[in-house]
């Protein structure tokens, strides 16, 4: 099924297509809202923002592959973020990660079968005071070692 | 005007935030107003303070108590006790706070600030910066008023110029002859750009500008205009910086409101706004013409340059672009005059400069020290020094296009031409201090996976060069480095570094560089005796039993995930190198500190 279908989101993305239509810089800001609508934005979103803008395909296909804001499959409930900044590398934030890896059995860029937890490794967090870091939603967790890790997925399991 | 008896600050940077402050302020606001003290006590949530290390962070003035890793349950005591009866609760304030007599020390005589000389973060940590009021307060858009109501566009770029302001986003180009570029190219339009888009892994020291100080940023924006002849102005922020962006769109409507943003500013017929625009997570689009790319709505891949930007930039229109640090410092100069700047620094480099210090660094946080103050005095009297009694190894300066330095360059005054003299460079101001735990071979992978991870793809060198270095040093790490390794990365930075079209991939191969030239013997350690000294790489490592330690608690057997561990009960046990999977779970479950790793 096409997230399109949808009619309240995609009358918020003709909305934001219509605004922009034209004006310098359209695609990137239209992918960004679409982002937001649709949380990703696949290969259908793509093609209806290229003919809405009057632009190619290749064009908006070229900006959502660019940048890493932009994702093209859907989103787990949880985005699991480990930093891999230097500060929080230094102090082990690969350890971390690899036991998140082990626990959930997915790897970093993907989403678990059971579509609960999207893993990725982050640029720097900029909370370094905390080193090891990484955020789930909103929720911060600083100071991390390997062993603390199932106790705060457990509590994700839970919701 | 209110006045209060008692100011509390609460710190809102992302580092404080993450450990729970706006909680704190949540609290602290109750309790306030159920005990009726709103006209007594006033409650700022400023910016960073630069401690993040003692994070969430609260100062109680006039007595300047500075209270450390603050917790919900603590807010009721500092309420209870400090703000009802007068008492600071001693037993919350930082330690270093306090002298042996337990009286409070004053927070310039802190250890971590006292030797710092805050100019670009004067602001941060003091004022509320969602209020333009205590900016202006600060002084704040008297620097502007000058500009506009006293001097003409060149005296601007002239004292620029005389104070010596270098380029704070890394590569130190002076400040002044960018702006007389601009200034000097003939154009109906032209555009001042703001670098906010802090890639370097491990700095963070614009986010703080733009969450502690955005007034800052923007006054000295619309100082440049008025020298270049621009009337807009934009902001690239990279999207992860969600607290750092909304203050800046308050900040922003803030001073359209106050008329010091928009049109006819201090009557003077200057024009001049400020939009901001949203990063996408590319660390390339931190580099100058890839940025402007962004901006436009492409991908942000660089440009061929010449043109320069200050001829056709953005839009195709003559364009500067500065870093959020370099701005913060203009407004300063303007007030101070270039002779104060001046005398701040060495030779060459003038003022201070801010860094973010993490990694093996007690103190972690946000320092800005002048220009000339050597690493030693960072890293130990600052910083404090090394945890857990380790052994200092490198600091790493210039994130990914940077390099580490040893203890035997511990002393080098820092300035730009003496940190590319020792073979990194000053970037934007990331400092990560590592210890004897840390593998330098490892940590020139990271760097390398990092800048192959985010080039681009549009020139050869970078897309392809930096991936067969990478190649190379995983090979390294996995015990399967061969002689004449060293040399063929050598090789292939030095094509790198002559070949590739922009910033990103003309400094990639640095951090190997600089760790094969200061630490080339952990690499001939990992090539020729396949050896990790570290102890980090983890296919190098190899786990033993002492024998004479190991009491038979048959621990380490049960927790071995492979299977690698035998031996009965009561009797010394033994590791099976061909099953060992190096993961270290019996190391850390040892009780009687049996197991090692070589």
């Amino acid at each position: 099924m096409s997230v399109l279908e949808n009619k309240d989101k995609l009358q918020r993305l003709d909305e934001v297509i219509a605004a922009n239509k034209g004006s310098r810089g359209a695609v990137m800001r239209t992918l960004q809202a679409a982002q937001e609508i649709f949380e990703h934005v696949p290969k259908d979103v793509q093609i209806h923002i290229a003919k809405g803008l009057g632009v190619t395909l290749s064009e908006v296909y070229g900006v959502a592959t660019f940048y890493s804001q932009f994702s093209l499959e859907p989103r787990g409930q949880f985005v699991i973020g480990v930093c891999l900044g230097t500060a929080c590398y230094v102090k082990g934030s690969k350890n971390v990660l690899e036991r998140i890896e082990s626990e959930l059995d997915v790897q970093p860029g993907h989403t678990t079968k059971d579509q609960r937890f999207t893993l990725r490794d982050t640029r720097c967090l900029g909370a370094c005071g905390l080193a090891p870091v990484m955020m789930i939603n909103d929720d911060v967790y600083g100071r991390l070692v390997p062993d603390d890790v199932p106790g705060i997925l457990d509590k994700y399991r839970a919701m | 005007m209110e006045l209060f008896r008692s100011h509390v600050l609460i710190c809102g940077g992302t580092g404080c935030t993450s450990s729970g402050s706006a909680q704190l302020l949540k609290r602290f606001e109750e309790l306030v107003e159920q005990n009726g003290l709103q006209k007594e006590v006033k409650l700022v949530h400023t910016g960073c303070f630069g401690l993040c290390e003692a994070g969430p962070v609260v100062i109680v003035y006039p007595e300047g108590a500075f209270y450390s890793r603050i917790t919900v349950a603590d807010v009721d005591e500092i309420v209870s006790e400090h703000l009802i009866k007068g008492r600071i609760v001693q037993r919350l304030l930082h330690k270093d706070s306090v002298e042996t007599t337990g009286q409070v020390r004053a927070l310039d005589d802190v250890e971590f600030y006292h030797k710092q000389k805050r100019v670009a973060l004067r602001n941060c940590g003091v004022i509320d910066p969602e209020n333009i009021d205590e900016y202006i307060a600060f002084d704040g858009y008297k620097a502007l008023c000058k500009v506009l109501t006293e001097m003409q566009p060149q005296e601007v770029i002239d004292v620029i110029k005389a104070s010596g302001l270098r380029g704070r986003g890394g590569a130190g180009f002076p400040t002044g002859m960018k702006w007389q570029f601009a200034r000097n190219s003939e154009n109906d339009k032209k555009y001042v750009c703001c670098n906010a888009d802090e890639g370097d892994p491990g700095a963070f020291m614009d986010r703080s500008v733009l969450e502690g100080d955005p007034h800052a940023v923007l006054e000295a924006m619309a100082i440049a205009g008025y020298a270049i002849g621009s009337d807009q102005g934009y902001i690239y922020v990279r999207a992860e910086y969600p607290i750092a962006v909304k203050r800046l769109e308050i900040a922003i409507n803030q001073a359209r409101e106050y008329g010091l943003l928009g049109e006819n500013i201090f009557g003077s017929g200057f024009n001049f706004d400020i939009d901001v625009r949203l990063g996408a997570g590319a660390f390339v689009c931190g580099e100058e013409t890839a940025l402007m790319n962004s901006i436009e709505g492409k991908r942000g891949e660089p440009r061929c340059r010449p043109p320069f930007p200050a001829v056709k930039g953005l839009f195709d229109k003559p364009t500067i672009l500065n870093n959020v640090e370099t701005y913060a410092n203009v407004c300063q100069i303007i007030l101070n005059g270039a002779d104060w700047f001046a005398s701040m620094g060495t030779e060459r480099s003038k003022g201070t400069k801010v860094f973010a210090l993490g990694g093996k660094i007690n103190n972690t946080g946000l320092v800005e020290v002048p220009m000339g103050t050597t690493l030693r005095e960072i890293i130990y009297e600052i910083g404090g020094g090394i945890p857990n009694g380790k052994k200092f190894k490198a600091v790493q300066t210039g994130g990914p296009s940077g390099g580490c330095l040893p203890a035997s360059l511990l002393d080098t005054p820092i300035d730009y031409d003496n940190l590319i003299a020792a073979g990194s460079m000053m970037g934007s101001g990331g400092m990560i201090v590592m210890d004897e735990d840390n593998c330098m071979v490892d940590i020139a992978r990271f760097f390398l996976d990092f800048t192959v991870d985010e080039s681009c793809g549009k020139c050869t060198p970078c897309r392809i060069g930096t991936r067969r270095m990478l190649e190379i040093l995983n090979r390294i790490c996995e015990g399967k480095g061969e002689d004449g390794d060293i040399e063929k990365l050598e090789h292939l930075a030095a094509n790198i570094k002559a070949t590739a079209l922009c910033g990103l991939g003309q400094t990639a191969p640095n951090p190997v560089l600089s760790t094969i030239r200061q630490f080339r013997s952990e690499y001939e350690a990992h090539i020729y005796d396949k050896h990790c000294p570290a102890g980090v790489c983890h296919k190098l490592l190899r786990y033993e039993i002492d024998t004479a330690k190991c009491k038979g608690c048959t621990l380490c057997a049960r927790v071995c995930p492979a299977g690698a561990i035998m031996g009965s009960v009561k009797e010394p046990h033994v590791i099976d190198p061909t099953k060992c999977i190096k993961c270290g779970a019996c190391m850390e479950k040892c009780k009687f500190g049996a197991i090692s790793k070589k």
